[in-house]
């Protein structure tokens, strides 16, 4: 490079220039150090056989019995899911779901009934899950404005929000933006051998969503009030921070396929119990081909229902046993004795070539 | 004046051949005109400012930049990279709305990495201004307007002025010399930087000023000076002085150029001429020719090769996305009504998708930008500048006898010095000591020293008289060197030791008169100046060549002691052998005949105290032999048969002679004589020639001498190391065949059963052509041997090969200047060629600059590999410049070599070092490095694009912009660079016990194509098993006990952190050597990811974003999400680990096994 051609060429004659006269008193001798020496004390790790079978082995024995935990956890978890895109739209209607769906005409109201399959502990999870529904999408996560949400006094920043930013008359739609303007509107109704089972809206958001995001002085203004309607209306007598539909709504799902939570149910429900669900089918996916399903369960430690995990643990602890095993088999079949000088002479032509 | 002036010496007698007197040459009529344009006021500086001559000042920059133009040159400097100028687009696209993350992040990181660049040119550049500052502010004495001379600082000097210079100080400026302490107003100049050749210059001043000696005699001088506009020659100056309303020539023998320094003169007086940038050195101070590592131009190729694959994926992601937009809407219908295609932007449009589409690719080169790796040149600049920090430091390359520790002068080239594949050296002053000893000589027919030099024995261990075994070769060169040091204090230059002719018993030997008279001539015959040291009254000698210095050196130390060289005289305090007492005998010298390359010997004539006219002359044997009497061939055959032997011994030969000259005869001589030296025809240097052969006639022989360029220490042990690295090493040498040969014994450099393929003119048949003299015939004839002599030599490897299948023999080849000049011919280049890359060693004899030059850059132009040209002298630049690495001996024959090198060392044995240890290392770490950058920025890069797919490609990166931009700046910067410095694969002293491993540089096999793709496509996996499994094992059910599932940022961050652990633990997987610098680093990293989710986190949401609390409030109290990191971190390596167990074990590198066997 030019830099240290110049450095050399100038540098070096005055370097020499010098040299005589400074030289002799302070000898140039680099100073000892481990550091500059590289010598410092160092672990030198090395692949030996027995290093090999060790970690294969310690990785197979603290993965099964993870897999195993996680296995059992998953088995623990009671989950219910109900498809109900399909069932919820009257056979007349079946070749032409989104007349249905888009007409305000119809009926929208469908019974399920679910069978508990097992005994299902408090609390119950209520969620729905959608199909085929981009909320990761570029131009969908950029439409909002989290200043508007979360105090009132920015509530015209709504840049970011087009096309649901203004209402005709230039009053800006609080919460503006695609994702709040597409609010998931189902609702369920739960009742067990005719009894309704309460759901609770309540904790189901993010504690600091709520508190930080989500403005308690910030009230619904102008939405859903434009010539489309994309989902749910919203009470405007409630603040945003208590709307926690819309919350869990506008944390954005991270993969087309998601489950949101839509309430609790802090009764514990028997085997073989029979739920009725009361479904008001309002929401649009039938446009893009998306499904939808009801899904309750319970928790454990791990989450819900997650059988992956586990089998994935197990497998994976498996296969490291199995590579212990055959690079023992290996060793014992094709031994080496360490340090053949034969392997060390420079006559030997061919060098291996790998990475 | 306090100094008296020095009486006497007119040296300028002494140099006869060069004393002519100054006369008008052609280009003197140049003056005033274009180019020649130059005038200088002596003496009246002032009127250089009222006139148009406007000279600038004479400080010097030698900095890139200055304190206005640095940010604006340096920026330009920085995005002349391809990969910068990337960066810089990406950075200024990142305002529109194209953009996939926010403009600040994309900025800080470019800003970081551009604004540490800046940083190290701005220091580098700090320390040139620090060393400028220094020469600037040299102190000199100045001329002033109070009639006496005062200190001032140099850069103050302007044109005009007239300084006073004293001894042993450098010249400020370039000067004309105006008188000096010398009556005569000669000086002598030391020109070390300039050209690095060590002997003393004479340098003469006009007779015209030579009296101005004293401050009084300036006030009235007032002279103009007339010259050539500053230029680079530094051979040649053209000038005229106007003084007292007469012209006088000048030329550079009256010019002192800055740079050298005033040696032997107490002080000169002089006139600046040129200051500053205009001097002559200055305009010489060009850039040497950039080197770039081979490394690093295929990093160029693998940075291309990415940024095909950024552009193939953003394209396929943008098919992709356009399909998936132009579905939006199908008749009316939206389909994906959430998105409202129905009133949409430009960048989502379904009805102009090919559009989106279209910019879709320009906001899909932005996102997958993390496949360039933003920080890899600023961290491999960090690295080498480190690791030459290193080899500077480095104590095993620090020479204490000339305290001079090894030094890179270029960081660029730390890992070629991996690679080197060929190396050609220099051999004297290489090789060799360059210090001459006088160790043998034959007079009157007898040989006189005892002591075996080195190539006897190893000519003696090839006949098999010793055991060949390597360490007792060692051994004994140890035991051999003590000896010297043992038996008495070793005098530099001399290592004679004979009972017979030492301490004054020469007086007893039957020819003992003939032993006086041949060291006589040792010590009247040459030119240099003994320098008496007033403090303890010993006495040196400044002589042009070291093998002078070591004549008049043995003739002292036999007991001929030159004491004084006046202008007329040489006093010799010698022993009488019939008193035995010391007497000192004058000499008068009358004549110097000197030496030059063509004539071979020197002659000067004296007359001694018995008045007697005695012509003394020393030559090269073929010079000498022709030109003996009949009467003196007396001791001829002996002598020749001793000289045969010197020469298989590799040591010089000097021939000694003399006659006596009837005073007639010299009478006549000297004034033809004369008359040619002061004659002005062009044929004056020929005329004197022949006459100067008309008296070296009829000599009566003496004997001979025989001066041992003693081979450096530890030269054969690390030849024969880097010849087991598998390193091919040429010899490319001035000297004779003979001595090149035995030279190559004597370093092993040729071995014991190597068969010996010779090239050479000197056959009878080419000598008689060259007899006739005609030149094509000469060529014709030359031709045709050296391609029998080649074609023959490609037979006899051949049949070898093919006799011998199981033994594999070496060969050895030697070739002559001569035929190297036709061998460099287009036609015979390829053969030579072959023939030359056959044979483990190549001995060039009798080249020159030029041939090595040319010799170097065939080498590297027909192997494509590394060349490494080490050297010591001004006649090695060419080589050093042309090879892929020039290394420096930094030696007794000035600073030219090293100026021009890279790296420079004080020894040849520490190449080994520098090769086997720095080079290995650098090399490795360098590689590795590379190869782990583009691992992690795919592994990084990948899982966008896998996001991406399941994000109907819209551009929606999958992490928080942030944490994407610090990715390559803080999570990931620091172990690489630890990489970079500190790896060791094995220890140094393995490195040098195993030579072989350095065969992995030279093949490259550890920046292998396959090696690269491998762990590119290492990268890739890594890159799918984090997206896959994590999605998979946490998408959809709920991630903790309470019922959350996980969304767009939880999923976002333990991908991310599956990223930081699995790139961080490759790290640690791939690494040999663990220091708590990398414990401290590859944990750090991992450690601050946590710290900076915690901290970024905590921050208010409007800074924090989409990061606020994510990890306090979500992922910390999942295990889920632990277990997860825990499980993808593992299998994101076990692909890597099990492929490292498996060819550790079945097909190992050869590192891997010195690591077990070290173990």
């Amino acid at each position: 490079m030019n830099t240290k051609g110049e450095t050399s060429s100038g540098g070096a004659k005055d370097g020499a220039l010098d040299s005589s006269s400074a030289a002799k008193k302070n000898s140039k001798k680099p100073k000892y150090s481990r550091f500059t020496q590289q010598e410092l004390p160092a672990c030198k790790p090395i692949l030996t056989p027995g290093w090999v079978m060790t970690t294969f082995i310690a990785v197979g024995i603290i993965f099964i019995p993870i897999g195993f935990a996680s296995l059992f956890a998953s088995e623990r978890v009671v989950e219910i899911v109900d498809r109900y895109d399909e069932d919820c739209v009257p056979p007349n209607y079946s070749y032409n779901k989104l007349a249905f769906i888009q007409s305000s005409a119809t009926n929208k109201t469908c019974t399920k009934r679910l069978t508990v399959p097992k005994q299902m502990k408090s609390p119950i999870y209520i969620y729905y899950q959608l199909d085929n529904f981009y909320q990761n999408h570029r131009r969908y996560v950029k439409s909002r404005s989290d200043k508007q949400l979360r105090s009132r006094a920015s509530e015209d920043e709504t840049s970011d929000c087009k096309p649901e930013a203004v209402t005709k008359n230039n009053s800006a739609i609080v919460p503006c933006g695609l994702i709040a303007w597409s609010l998931f509107n189902d609702t369920y109704g739960f009742s067990v051998k005719n009894k309704v089972l309460e759901v609770s809206k309540k904790d189901i958001a993010w504690k600091s969503d709520q508190e930080h995001k989500f403005g308690s002085d910030v009230y619904p203004k102008n939405f859903q009030s434009g010539s489309l309607i994309g989902g749910a209306k919203l009470n405007a007598s409630i603040p945003l921070s208590e709307q926690e539909d819309l919350i869990v709504w506008m944390r954005t799902a991270a993969l087309p396929t998601f489950r949101k939570l839509y309430g609790k149910i802090e009764t514990d429900l028997e085997a073989n119990d029979e739920i009725t669900v009361v479904i008001q089918n309002n929401y649009n996916t039938y446009s893009f081909g998306g499904k939808k399903r009801l899904v309750l369960s319970t928790t454990s430690w791990i989450g819900g229902k997650n059988d992956f995990l586990g089998v994935a643990y197990l497998t994976i602890g498996g296969l490291c046993l199995f590579m212990a095993i055959s690079f023992i088999l290996l060793y014992v079949i094709k031994p080496r004795p360490l340090g053949d000088p034969s392997y060390l002479s420079w006559n030997r032509g061919n060098v291996t070539e790998s990475f | 004046m306090p100094e008296g002036r020095r009486r006497g010496i007119h040296f300028s007698k002494l140099y006869s051949f060069a004393c002519c007197r100054p006369k008008f040459e052609e280009n003197h009529a140049q003056i005033g005109k274009r180019g020649y344009s130059r005038v200088v006021y002596c003496n009246d500086p002032k009127k250089h400012e009222e006139g148009q001559f406007k000279y600038s000042g004479n400080d010097v920059f030698t900095t890139k930049y200055t304190v206005y133009n640095f940010v604006p040159k340096a920026l330009f400097e920085q995005f002349r990279r391809v990969a910068n100028i990337y960066f810089l687009v990406v950075a200024c696209v990142s305002f529109s709305p194209l953009a996939a993350y926010t403009a600040v992040s994309v900025l800080a990181p470019l800003l970081v990495v551009i604004g540490a660049t800046m940083a190290k040119e701005g220091v580098e550049d700090w320390r040139r201004r620090k060393q400028d500052i220094k020469a600037n502010n040299r102190k000199v004495k100045v001329y002033g307007g109070n009639h006496t001379f005062h200190e001032t600082k140099w850069k103050k000097l302007r044109v005009g002025e007239l300084v006073k210079v004293c001894k042993d100080e450098y010249f400020p400026t370039d000067l004309i010399l105006l008188s000096s302490s010398y009556e005569d107003g000669i000086c002598y100049v030391e020109t070390m930087n300039l050209d690095g050749e060590t002997n003393l210059k004479l340098k003469h001043s006009l007779e015209v000023t030579s009296h101005l000696c004293d401050e009084k005699s300036f006030q009235h001088f007032s002279a103009v000076i007339k010259c050539e506009d500053p230029n680079e020659n530094l051979f040649s100056f053209v000038g005229t002085l106007y003084y007292d309303g007469k012209e006088y020539p000048l030329s550079l023998k009256n010019m002192l150029l800055r740079g050298s320094k005033l040696k032997n003169t107490e002080y000169i007086y002089g006139v600046v001429v040129f200051t500053g940038h205009d001097t002559k050195v200055m305009k010489n101070a060009t850039d040497p020719p950039s080197k770039r590592s081979k490394i690093e131009k295929k990093m160029d190729k693998i940075i291309y090769l990415l940024f095909s694959g950024l552009i193939l994926i953003a394209f396929v992601g943008s098919v992709f996305f356009g399909i998936e937009t132009k579905k939006d809407t199908s008749g009316g219908r939206y389909r994906r009504w959430y998105l409202r295609p129905d009133n949409t932007t430009v960048f989502f449009d379904p009805k102009r998708a090919l559009l989106s589409a279209f910019l879709h690719f320009l906001t899909a080169l932005m996102l997958y930008g993390y496949l360039i790796p933003i920080s890899l040149y600023v961290s491999i600049e960090i690295v080498k500048v480190l690791q030459s920090i290193f080899i500077n430091q480095d104590q095993d390359m620090y020479y204490e006898e000339a305290d001079r520790p090894a030094q890179a002068r270029t960081s660029n080239l730390n890992e070629e010095l991996g690679q080197v594949d060929t190396i050609l050296s220099d051999k004297t002053g290489t090789l060799t000591c360059n210090s001459m000893e006088f160790v043998k000589c034959s007079i009157a027919g007898t040989a006189y020293g005892q002591g075996t030099t080195e190539v006897e024995r190893a000519l003696a261990r090839r006949r098999g008289d010793a055991p060949p075994e390597a360490s007792d070769v060692s051994s004994d060169v140890q035991g051999h060197d003590g000896d010297a040091v043992d038996s008495r204090k070793s005098i530099k230059g001399f290592n004679f030791r004979d009972e017979r002719i030492m301490n004054g018993q020469w007086v007893n030997e039957p020819h003992s008169d003939i032993i006086q008279k041949f060291f006589r001539v040792l010590a009247i015959c040459h030119t240099a100046v003994p320098e008496v040291n007033k403090g303890t009254g010993e006495i040196s000698y400044e002589a042009e060549s070291p093998d002078e210095a070591a004549f008049v050196i043995a003739a002292r130390e036999i007991g001929f002691e030159f004491r004084e060289r006046t202008q007329t005289i040489i006093l010799l305090c010698e022993l009488d052998y019939k008193t035995r007492k010391k007497v000192c005998r004058k000499y008068e010298l009358l004549q110097v005949l000197e030496f030059s390359s063509s004539r071979k010997r020197m002659s000067v004539i004296v007359r001694n105290v018995e008045n007697q006219l005695l012509l003394l002359c020393k030559g090269a044997d073929s010079a000498m032999f022709g030109r003996l009497s009949k009467d003196g061939r007396l001791f001829e055959s002996q002598t020749k048969k001793h000289i045969k032997k010197y020469a298989e011994a590799g040591l010089r030969i000097m021939v000694i002679a003399y006659r006596e000259l009837g005073e007639e005869e010299y009478k006549s001589w000297e004034e033809e004589f004369q008359k040619a030296k002061t004659s002005v025809s062009a044929d004056r240097d020929i005329l004197v020639s022949a006459l100067a052969d008309k008296i070296e006639r009829d000599l009566i022989l003496l004997g001979a001498t025989a001066i041992e360029d003693k081979l450096q220490k530890g030269v054969p042990e690390c030849i024969e190391k880097l010849a087991q690295a598998g390193i091919k090493i040429w010899v490319l040498t001035g000297d004779k065949m003979e001595t090149a040969v035995n030279i190559g014994y004597a370093c092993s450099l040729l071995r014991q059963g190597m068969k010996q393929i010779v090239i050479t003119l000197d056959s009878p048949d080419i000598d008689a052509l060259e007899k006739q003299g005609d030149k094509d015939a000469i060529a014709q004839a030359s031709f045709e041997s050296i391609k029998k002599q080649i074609s023959e030599g490609m037979h006899l490897i051949e049949n070898e090969s093919t006799n011998s299948a199981e033994e594999s023999v070496e060969f050895g080849l030697i070739i002559d200047g001569k035929s190297l000049d036709h061998s460099l011919k287009e036609d015979l280049e390829k053969s030579f060629f072959n023939l030359a890359i056959i044979c483990s060693s190549v001995i060039c004899c009798r080249a020159s600059p030029k041939q090595k030059a040319l010799v170097t850059r065939l080498v590297k132009s027909e192997t494509g590999k590394t060349t490494l040209s080490i050297g010591d002298g001004a006649n090695d630049v060419g080589m050093l410049q042309e090879a892929d690495i020039g290394v420096g001996i930094s030696g007794v024959e000035g600073m030219q070599a090293v100026m021009a090198s890279d790296f420079s060392i004080a020894q040849f044995r520490f190449l080994e070092r520098l090769l086997l240890v720095h080079g290995h290392w650098c090399y490795r770490r360098i590689s590795m490095m590379i190869c782990y950058f583009f691992y992690k920025n795919i592994a990084f890069g990948f899982t966008l694009f896998w996001f991406e797919a399941y994000a109907s490609f819209s551009g929606q990166p999958a992490y928080n912009d942030w944490y994407m931009s610090f990715f390559n700046v803080f999570f990931t910067s620091l172990p690489v660079i630890a990489l970079g410095v500190f790896d060791q694969d094995v220890s140094a002293r393995l490195c040098v016990k195993y030579p072989y491993l350095y065969i992995e540089g030279v093949q490259n096999l550890l920046f292998s194509w396959p090696r690269i793709l491998g762990w590119m496509f290492n990268g890739v996996i890594s890159s799918v098993i984090i997206f896959f499994f994590t999605t998979k094992s946490m998408i959809n059910q709920a991630f903790r006990r309470d019922g959350q599932v996980v969304d767009f940022e939880v999923l976002g961050v333990t991908m991310y952190t599956c990223v930081v652990w699995a790139v961080n633990c490759q790290m640690a997987l791939s690494i040999n050597y663990f220091t708590w610098i990398q414990h401290l680093f590859i944990w750090g990293s991992i450690a601050f990811w946590y710290m900076f989710l915690v901290i970024y986190g905590s921050l208010p949401p409007n800074l924090s974003t989409t990061a606020y609390r994510v990890f306090t409030e979500a992922c910390a109290s999942s295990s889920l999400y632990w277990l997860v990191t825990l499980f993808v971190v593992v299998c994101s390596l076990l692909p890597f680990f099990s492929y490292r167990a498996f060819q550790t074990r079945f097909k190992p590198m050869y590192h891997d096994l010195i690591q077990i066997k070290k173990l």
